[in-house]
């Protein structure tokens, strides 16, 4: 594999590569996470979309329906994310009908794991896929930008993650209620908000469970504080 | 296979090698902007295309035509908003033939971002997408690279930040047709003036359920208006020093032979190849 100076820690420390972008490509400079509870699994994702310094949405939904009950969260270039949730979500689809049962998070995110490493080079997609199935309940999958899979309890991603590996390491833990869970979810991103300045604006969730996905949405006005209407 | 002639990419890259620089693609250094109100869907544009430093038009139309109910605003490099929608618009027409529906937007939307994901940004094509389909009213922004976005006001184009300021300021939940015609018009409006890449007239179309009303050059802010003072100078203001004539009317057939042609030989009939 090549080793260019793009991606790679540099001689004094941690490098943010932000050439992986090609110019003026519009960015998710993102905080985004998804964590398993007792009844499945809650995704987690800010709302801020950039071009350089411009704020090109505020109120991005940056979780992304790829089946019922199994959705991704995306960070890295917008185009590339969308692109391959689209690819995935038609995957998907054709495998329901195929088969007649629907497919389980393991098999979704093996579609996604296929496509990021493919298409490693041409790519800057950072996923967390989050799913609830019949067979496996909740279940949260990672997959990095080099295109490897890897299955976990709760995952983050994004710019703003950096910030609260220490928080979400101490918090977290396994088999929470669901009140518990989506306030863990909710105050880890509103510290990944407060310190990074690539995320914010309101705080969307989603929760999937054997009821379905039901979608939370949070706003700055009232302090992350009230659950509001979508 | 639809899609793009890259020979005058060639022809400038072998040109560029030779040490010509490139020529300059005509941007659409712009300000759009798109609205949806109780009923529909506004959209609007500025006027002004420019080349480098040099207004190339003064007067330009960037709201291109997809379907009756559903339009576009583009920003950017000029020839690509002008043939990526032209193509689109081609496309669905072609779709919405062959699966005997009306065209929705989402559709325009799905099909330009794949389009545009393909070329990786190289077409520069930003546009707003907005329309009126049996599903209801929609607006949408679409990236050169790729990427959409779903809002209920947008703007684009380098004086999308005079235009964005116009709506965080004035927008609100319910709107009248009139209200939001008049918001789309003020955004613009903000980057004619602010914008330098912005300028001249103000276009916007309004689309409903049962029409679509283009209103061209709806707000004319930069007319030319007559000059104060005439300055036309009189005949004789220069002096002349000398005059020599060299070639006389009547001596011209010295110069130029003039013969004419039989029906054989004049061009009536168009050559076809065979």
């Amino acid at each position: 594999m090549e080793f260019g100076t793009s991606g790679c820690l540099s001689e004094d420390g941690i490098h943010v590569d932000m050439d992986r972008l090609k110019k003026g490509e519009v960015n998710l400079g993102t905080s985004i996470m998804a964590i398993t509870f007792k009844d499945g699994v809650i995704l987690g994702a800010d709302s801020r979309t950039t071009t350089g310094a411009y704020i090109a949405n505020r109120v991005t939904d940056k979780l992304t329906r790829v089946h019922d009950t199994i959705w991704c969260c995306r960070s890295g270039s917008a185009a590339d994310t969308q692109a391959v949730a689209d690819i995935v979500q038609y995957q998907l689809g054709l495998f329901h009908m195929m088969n007649g049962k629907p497919p389980t998070t393991q098999t979704a995110a093996a579609i996604f794991q296929e496509m990021c490493y493919a298409n490693k080079d041409r790519l800057s997609a950072g996923l967390i896929i989050a799913g609830w199935d019949e067979r496996h309940g909740g279940q949260v999958y990672s997959i990095p930008l080099g295109g490897s899979l890897h299955k976990q309890p709760y995952a983050i991603g994004g710019s703003g993650s950096t910030y609260i590996y220490g928080y979400c390491d101490a918090n977290w833990k396994e088999g929470m209620e669901e009140a518990d869970a989506v306030n863990f979810v909710k105050e880890s991103l509103k510290e990944a908000i407060k310190w990074d300045g690539s995320s914010g604006g309101v705080i969307r969730m989603v929760v999937l469970t054997a009821k379905g996905a039901d979608r939370h949405l949070y706003l700055p006005d009232t302090d992350y504080k009230v659950r509001h209407e979508n | 296979m639809p899609g793009f002639d890259f020979s005058n990419y060639n022809r400038n890259a072998a040109l560029h090698a030779r040490g010509v620089p490139l020529p300059k693609a005509t941007s659409t250094g712009t300000t759009i902007v798109g609205c949806i109100y109780d009923g529909g869907v506004v959209i609007a544009a500025d006027t002004r295309a420019t080349s480098g430093p040099i207004v190339a038009d003064k007067n330009c139309e960037k709201l291109h035509y997809i379907s009756p109910n559903i339009w576009c605003a583009g920003a950017g490099t000029a020839a690509d908003t002008e043939f990526t929608t032209a193509l689109i618009s081609s496309q669905l027409e072609l779709h919405s033939l062959s699966t005997g529906r009306k065209p929705r937007v989402v559709t325009v939307m799905t099909m330009l971002k794949q389009h545009l994901f393909r070329y990786q940004g190289h077409i520069g094509a930003y546009l707003v997408v907005a329309g009126v389909d049996p599903t209801g009213t929609h607006l949408f922004t679409v990236h050169a690279h790729g990427s959409t976005d779903k809002l209920p006001y947008v703007t684009m184009g380098s004086g999308s930040l005079a235009a964005m300021s116009v709506f965080e300021t004035q927008w609100k939940a319910k709107l009248t047709q009139d209200e939001a015609v008049k918001l789309c018009a003020d955004a613009i409006e903000a980057g004619i003036w602010n914008d330098l890449g912005s300028g001249s007239n103000v276009d916007v179309a309004i689309i409903t359920p049962e029409k679509t009303i283009l209103k061209r050059n709806y707000i004319k802010p930069n007319e030319r208006t007559q000059k104060l003072k005439s300055y036309v100078f009189p005949t004789g203001t220069t002096a002349v020093l000398n005059e020599k004539i060299t070639i006389r009317k009547q001596d011209i057939g010295n110069f130029v032979s003039i013969t004419d042609l039989t029906e054989a030989e004049a061009g009536d009939k168009m050559e076809v190849d065979t």
